[in-house]
Formats: C-alpha cells, structure tokens, sequence
C-alpha cells in the first residue's frame, strides 16, 4: 500500500551527497566508495544501505594488539575495538551504524552488566534485527539479559515490582516523558513485567535468564486504561499500538541522521509510513536517508567512534592498538559504556577537552603515515612547494571538500615553513616532509573533518 | 598469620576506582557474590597509564558548554581571587599510622612488632605526645607542625570498619558509610556553592576523576597536569612544529551563516587554542612546564602537579577543590620498612615543598589540604615483615591557618586496639569534614553530610 509521500532530495548526487549519506549511514568512504555510491544515483544508493545483499564482509585485516588477536570478551576495552574494527571493516555501514543507534536508543553500560559477554549478545542483537520490526525488536530487548541486569528487570516479582524498566520502557524508548502515561501506568507495567530470573555462578556470572511463572504477577492490571492479567508481551505491545507511539519514534530517529527538525508535513509522512509498514524500521530510514534536508541542511558533528573509524576506514588502516579505547573515551564515547540510560548527547560532542582527544586520536591514526627525516627515501619524498603540500595532504584523506577559510589556513602554514627552509640545506631536504606530516595532522582535525 | 586478601583486591579496587568517569554512577560493584567487572582480563591499570599524557577532561550532569571555561577562567582574574581552597591528597592502600607516627614510648609498641618496629632515636619527637616519634621519611612535615602549619589526626577512622580497601575508601570519598552513594563529598559541596559553567572549581589532577569530586550538578575537571595541554604531532618538530600550534588556532574562526555546526565545530578549535596559551603560560620554549617558582620541589610528576597546582591558584584559577593521589603504594603486607619509607618521603617534601610554595606566592591564608589514606594497619606485624589491613589511621591537615597540633588523641596499643587488634579511632573523619564544609566554606554541612547532626566539630582553620 502506498503512503503518504515522504519529501524526496531532487537536487544533484554526485560524490558530494554520496560521502554526506556515508557518514550519515555509516561511517565514511573507503577510498572509491563515495564515487561508486554516487554512480548508483540516489535511490540505488539509499536501497543499497537500506538492503544490503548476503552476509556482512569484513575487508582488510582483522584486528591484533602487539600481534595477538583481540578478545573481546575478556580482555577489557577489547569489546570496543572489536566493534570499532566492524565499523572500519564493514561492506555493510547502515547494519553497523543502526546497531549503534540501537545501542544509544536502549542504552545498556557495562559499568552496570558487569559482563562483555552479556553485552555483545545484546550487540548482535542489535545487528541482527535493527532494520526490522520496531515491536520486535523492543520485545527482545525487554526480556535481554543485559537490558534485564541494567534496568532491574531481573528477579523484579510480584510483590515487589522493581519499576526501572517499566518506566523507561515509556520514557525513553516508545511514548517519551510524560506522553500519554500515569504514575499508575507504571506501577501496572513494572507488574506486567514480572518474572524474569537467572541464575549467579561464581567465576561465570549470569545465566540461564528465564521466566518463572512463580515469580511473575499474574493477577489483572490496568494499563493506558486497558485491563487485562497483562505479561511482558503486553507490556511491549500496548506501548507501540500506543497513539502517542509513532511520533516519538519518528523523531527521536530522525535525529540520529539529520541535526534539525522535521517539517510538520514530514513528520506526519514518516509517521503514516511507519504505522502502515506494521511498525518496520526500514522503510522510515530509507526514507530519512531520502529527505532533502540531510542534503541541503547542516552538517553534524561525527561522535567520537565515528570519527575514529572514519579516519581508519577513509585510509584502510587495521586496528592494530589498545591506545583507541582510552581515546575514546577521553573523547567522550566508549562503546559499551553510555553514560547513562537516555545514551550519549549528540549535542555535546565537541569541548576544549574532547577536541584536545580528537588531536590525540588523528596523531595516532597518522603515526605509521608519518615521515620521517632521518630514514625517508628520496624518491617518496614529499613536494616542496607549499600549495602542492597543501594538495598532497588533503588528497591523503580522500579529497575532504574543505572551505576556503581552512585552506588558505593549511597554505599559510606551509608557505612560512617552507620559507623558514630558505638557504638551508638541511632544512630544505627535511621540511617539506616536517610541514607533510603537520598538514595531514591539521586537516584531520579541521571543522570540515569533524562534522559532515 | 597474614590474612592478605589484599593485593589483588586492592589492585582492582585501585584499577575500578581510578578508572573511568565515576561522576554520579556510584562505585562499581565488586563485593562479593555482585557480579564480575567487565572481563576477567581486566587490567585498567595498564590501560590508563598509558592515557597519562590525557589532559583536561570535563565531568557534569551536563557537560560544559564550549566557551564556558574559557570564559569561567577570564572572570577569575576579576572575582574569585579570594576564594577558600581545599586540596585533598590521597594516600592508597591503607598507610601505616603506627611507623609513621610511631608510638616508641607505647610499652606494647616493641612486643607488636618484633621486627619492624623503629628506635626512639631514628625519627624524631612528636611534639603532641611524647609516646610519639615521627618517622624520618617525615621530617619535612614534622617542620611544618613545629611552624604551626600541620595538625595531626593520630587515630582518625569511623565506627565499625570496613577493612576492604575498595569499601573504606569508598566511605572516605563521598563521606558518608553509605555503600550506595554516589557523589562525592566535594562533589556535593561544589553542587551547593559552584557555579554551572565553570569547571575548573572542582579540579581532579588526574588521569581520571576522582571519586570524592563527582557531582550531581555542577561540572568539574581533570588536569592531568596543569603542563599537559600541548597540541604536537608525530615526526613534526623544528620550525614547522612551533608554527603548527599557531596554525591549528587559525582553524578557528572559520564562520558559515549557513551551518551553525560547522562554524561551532571551528570555535571550539578556537577557544582549545586560547586555553593552550592560557596553560601555556606556564610552558617554556623547552616544550617543558616552568611555574617559576622559589619552592624546591622534588623533581617529580607529584611534585610537578603540585608545583602546577600552586600556579594555576596563584594566576587566579577559579578553583575551590582540589583531589590527587599521592605516589607510593602503601598496601605493606610484606617486606614493609622500604616501600613505606619511599612513598612517604616523597609525600613529605612534595607537601612541605606546595605549602612553601603557597606561603612565597601570598596564598598561604587560602588553601588547606587533607592528606589521608583510606585506614591504617593492623597493630601486631605478619609473618611477611609486613602488616595487614588495619582501622584508624593518621591524617593531616596543613596550611598556613591550621589551629591545632594535634586532634583527638593516640588511644594506645593497650586500651587502643579494638578485638581485631586494630587502632580503635579517636576522631570521625566526617567531623573533619563537617568542620571543614562549615569553618572553611561556610556551608551548612547538613546539606553536603547525611550524618552531619550526629557529629562533633573541631575547631580546624
């Protein structure tokens, strides 16, 4: 059944557009990439994210810290660079950049779960139902075994109802605060909810999460006005048959893949295509990722893995240290670790300090591409002449599109080095590369490499 | 005899507590019977000494706004000068009260300890009780409580101790016996006198935030070290690498009508550049941190972030709390006389050296600090040369303002021990807390203390 016409980008699609839905989908071009996207025009490019074909292929060289091969289970912050790795690897960028909404939308730390385990579960979760059914997915999220050990749904019994989750099931997750619920409404559902147990062993953590028919409140209860002997099935289903649904879900997506609001219009298509989908993600972020307004509008400010995995993925570079996760998180975003249930703010991603980890993580990227003076050989030897140092470090990431403003900032720079250089010998065999390595280094954290 | 369950547990309670933003979740949890921390691999330690070189990281219930500490920082040369400081230090794995305030003149004291206990002649007097001597790796601190700038808490714990590492410090961090608090004292403190934009008020000299500054409001920063704020690149150095710093201010500045994101994303490369020259006043054309000062601090990281300290007060840093970890490692179950002896004199002089340090720069009147381990050691030595975990314990209070020698007194090796053998306390450290948020800050420590009714006050400062 045909919807409601959800506004359509008609302008160009070159590989301008191409590199913009990349970064908004996934996490930047790998070289070629953006060019080949654009070939496939806007709506071969958008089915191509929406409904990638076969399994996932990782490309390049799997993970290894010091020649060992990571244990993301284990070895802590190794979770983070096994799905930073996804994200650098992937042939599937919307697949991983939805498990990434997913993992913010329902936001789970490990700070709480205390289990790598236990949250990767979660995360193949997120990977494997995230462009499905909406109602599914918050089914299986519900009864998750991390989602149950961080919102407190574990052991919750009758008698004692805990209402962690039953509240943020509607705050945060289908209706928004306030919207179209009681007091009361939590109390019934935080009952509804009921049951879920699992057993502790030492050594192994949590296990066997399971319903225990016992443990759960089966007598009635009223929810939204609906009265019923309500389970966790219910409780789920009553939130998205739930009038208010569909709104929220529509915003607090689109949020993920554009910086400013909907027009009414819009909202109401997205809406309409939602509920007449039978509540399926895919086709509203098909949509979105259509919308003029992701083209034409403003840029956003990448979240720090975003960032990260882009400077990789751009160059193709394997994860090959530890040194991403404490970055990260100097940056502000540890996978794994929101930081706390409404998941990480999008507006907050850049301050003096999280900048200062930005330069940090571009000078570690850059540390193998780095000459070196003392052992270059002559032949790769960068250019002398300012404006073709300026080109050469611009081209190294890809061609970044960057404003006039930047460029004549990068060229300003070279030009008082390489002036420096004049009339020494020295100098002029190692500036060149000196002012190479610095320009790629500024590029890499320019405005224009921070947001797209 | 050694009961040490101690190094592993205490290693992790260090890793678990020194590690990520703690602001506002609470301590982990790795009692037993709670579930494991993440993986079993685990090694934080490692992990964040290699983010030493992390510079300033903001924690608050809402993050700062991009210009907020830039311009925090500028009202401070105008306001704020005369603000009261507290620098908190703390001493880790539980230091021994009982050899570094060692009760020589305690007839138990040599039947305790066979083989660690030290000679009436190796340190010298206490001047608050002559059963005390201070141990020699003390003597800079023992000038200071002869100049009247150190009070001396000999027996200071709480009631029913927690003999956990991870516990007790956990108690002394958000002062309360409360396992489930989760902001710190001073956490709580700067909530209710802070500002919302200024985030140097609560400055945790760190790799992480520590504990006891973790709000619910109010932002507060780490500093690494005030000399690490530098923005140098791999292989890039000589001319090209003195101009580079320059040009990534000149990435700021770039407006576009059209896209308030981007043009935001170049002010804050910007304002990142004003706070490298802020902080760089203090770095010379070495790359290295020079706070040009008088005082002789030892030639370590502990002194530099002190020395650091004393200079950020001294330019008018607007700040009012201050939490560090002191170097050593004081977890002595075994072969205890030469890791005691090293951290502590390097404690020693460091402190002697930033109360020196404050004293020329004029701000001796301003700044107070706490120096406390998160309990003492058990009475009688192991088997090891060593001894294990204990209850009461010393701490200080130094600066220029400090009223007494001495507060509360040595209960003694014989009435003094509790049926565990440990030090029984004299003092409440949550009433040198309390006495410290009302006489130093002038706060109701109701406010900040959930105990504060139940306990006394010291006249301190």
């Amino acid at each position: 059944m045909d919807s409601v016409p959800v506004p359509v980008h008609k302008g160009p699609f070159g590989p301008e557009q191409a590199e913009r839905l990349l970064w908004r989908a996934g996490f930047g071009p790998r070289p070629g990439e953006d060019d080949a996207l654009a070939k496939k025009g806007l709506h071969g490019a958008v089915e191509s994210l929406v409904r990638p074909h076969g399994p996932d292929r990782l490309v390049g060289k799997p993970p290894a810290v010091d020649g060992h091969p990571i244990a993301p289970k284990d070895a802590f912050g190794h979770d983070h660079l096994w799905w930073l790795d996804r994200m650098v690897r992937t042939s599937q960028p919307l697949v991983e950049r939805m498990t990434l909404v997913w993992h913010d939308w329902f936001a789970t730390s490990n700070e709480t779960v205390g289990s790598q385990r236990i949250m990767l579960q979660q995360n193949e979760l997120f990977r494997e139902i995230g462009l499905g059914s909406f109602e599914g997915l918050a089914m299986r999220v519900t009864i998750n075994p991390a989602m149950l050990l961080y919102l407190n749904g574990l052991n919750s019994m009758k008698g004692s109802p805990n209402e962690n989750y039953a509240r943020e099931l509607m705050e945060l997750f289908t209706l928004g605060v306030d919207a179209g619920y009681t007091e009361r409404d939590v109390r019934e559902q935080a009952r509804a909810l009921t049951g879920w147990t699992a057993d502790y062993q030492n050594g192994y953590g949590w296990k066997n999460f399971r319903f225990k028919r016992e443990n759960h409140d089966d007598a009635m209860k009223v929810v939204f006005g609906k009265v019923g002997a309500l389970n966790w099935k219910s409780a789920v289903r009553l939130c998205i048959a739930h009038p208010k649904h569909p709104a929220y879900f529509v915003n607090k997506l689109w949020g993920y893949f554009v910086p400013v609001p909907p027009d009414d219009a819009t909202r109401a298509a997205l809406q309409t295509l939602y509920v007449q989908s039978g509540h399926n993600i895919r086709p509203v972020v098909g949509a979105i990722l259509k919308h003029p307004l992701l083209y034409e509008g403003p840029r956003m400010t990448k979240s720090p893995v975003v960032y990260t995995a882009g400077l990789l993925r751009r160059r193709g570079d394997r994860i090959s240290t530890e040194d991403w996760i404490w970055l990260d998180a100097m940056a502000g975003q540890q996978l794994f670790y929101p930081p706390n249930v409404s998941g990480w703010n999008d507006d907050r991603w850049l301050d003096t300090s999280r900048f200062r980890a930005r330069w940090l993580i571009a000078r570690r990227a850059l540390e193998k591409h780095a000459f070196n003076p003392d052992h270059a050989s002559p032949k790769d030897r960068p250019p002398s002449d300012p404006k073709e140092l300026v080109d050469k470090a611009i081209a190294f990431w890809g061609g970044v599109r960057l404003t006039d403003h930047t460029r004549k900032a990068l060229l300003a720079y070279a030009e008082k080095t390489m002036a420096a250089a004049i009339a020494d010998e020295g100098r002029q065999r190692a500036f060149p590369m000196l002012t190479y390595n610095a320009l790629r280094h500024l590029v890499a954290v320019s405005p224009e490499m921070q947001t797209a | 005899m050694s009961d040490c369950r101690s190094c592993a547990e205490f290693s992790r309670s260090q890793l678990l507590t020194r590690g990520f933003a703690k602001a506002g979740r609470g301590l982990p949890a790795v009692e037993p019977g709670m579930p494991d921390p993440a993986g079993t691999g685990l090694d934080r330690r490692t992990f964040l000494s290699r983010s030493l070189g992390a510079a300033l990281t903001v924690y608050g219930a809402s993050a700062l706004a991009p210009r907020a500490l830039d311009e925090a920082i500028a009202r401070a040369s105008a306001a704020g000068r005369n603000d009261r400081v507290l620098v908190t230090v703390f001493a880790p794995g539980g230091w021994d009260s009982l050899s570094l305030l060692y009760p020589s003149g305690d007839p138990r004291y040599r039947h305790l300890r066979p083989s660690l206990a030290l000679k009436p002649d190796e340190g010298k007097p206490f001047s608050g009780d002559s059963r005390l001597h201070w141990h020699p790796s003390f003597e800079s601190l023992s000038h200071l409580h002869q100049h009247g700038r150190l009070t001396v808490f000999p027996a200071i714990g709480y009631y029913h101790p927690d003999q956990s590492h991870f516990t007790s410090r956990h108690f002394w961090e958000v002062g309360a016996l409360d396992t489930r608090q989760s902001t710190g004292w001073l956490g709580r403190l700067l909530d209710v006198i802070g500002d919302e934009d200024n985030a140097m008020q609560g400055l945790s000299l760190d790799s992480s935030l520590m504990p006891s500054l973790a709000t619910a409001r109010v932002p507060v920063a780490t500093l690494t070290n005030p000399g690490d704020y530098g923005f140098d690149s791999h292989n890039v150095w000589d001319v090209p690498g003195v101009l580079l710093q320059e040009a990534l201010g000149s990435l700021g500045g770039l407006v576009d009508e059209t896209d308030p994101i981007l043009t935001n994303a170049s002010k804050t490369i910007g304002q990142a550049d004003q706070l490298r020259r802020q902080l760089g006043r203090f770095i010379g054309d070495d790359g290295e941190a020079h706070y040009n000062t008088k005082a002789k601090y030892p030639e370590t990281d502990f002194g530099r972030r002190l020395a650091g300290l004393a200079a950020l007060l001294h330019a008018g840093f607007p700040i009012r709390a201050v939490a560090l970890q002191a170097p050593g490692s004081y977890d002595t179950h075994s072969d205890e006389p030469g890791a005691l002896a090293n951290g502590a004199k390097e404690v020693a002089d460091c402190l002697a050296a930033f109360q020196h340090d404050l004293e020329i720069r004029r701000l001796g009147g301003r700044v107070v600090t706490l120096l406390w381990s998160e309990f003492g050691r058990r009475a009688e030595q192991n088997d090891s040369n060593g001894t294990d975990h204990g209850a009461a314990g010393v701490g200080f209070l130094m600066g220029a303002n400090v009223r007494h020698k001495m507060v509360g007194e040595f209960p003694g090796l014989s009435r003094g021990l509790d049926r565990d053998g440990n030090l029984k306390h004299t003092v409440d450290f949550r009433s040198v807390y309390a006495s410290l948020l009302e006489h130093w800050f002038d706060v109701d420590s109701d406010r900040i203390l959930p105990d504060a009714k139940k306990l006394p006050r010291f006249n301190l400062v």
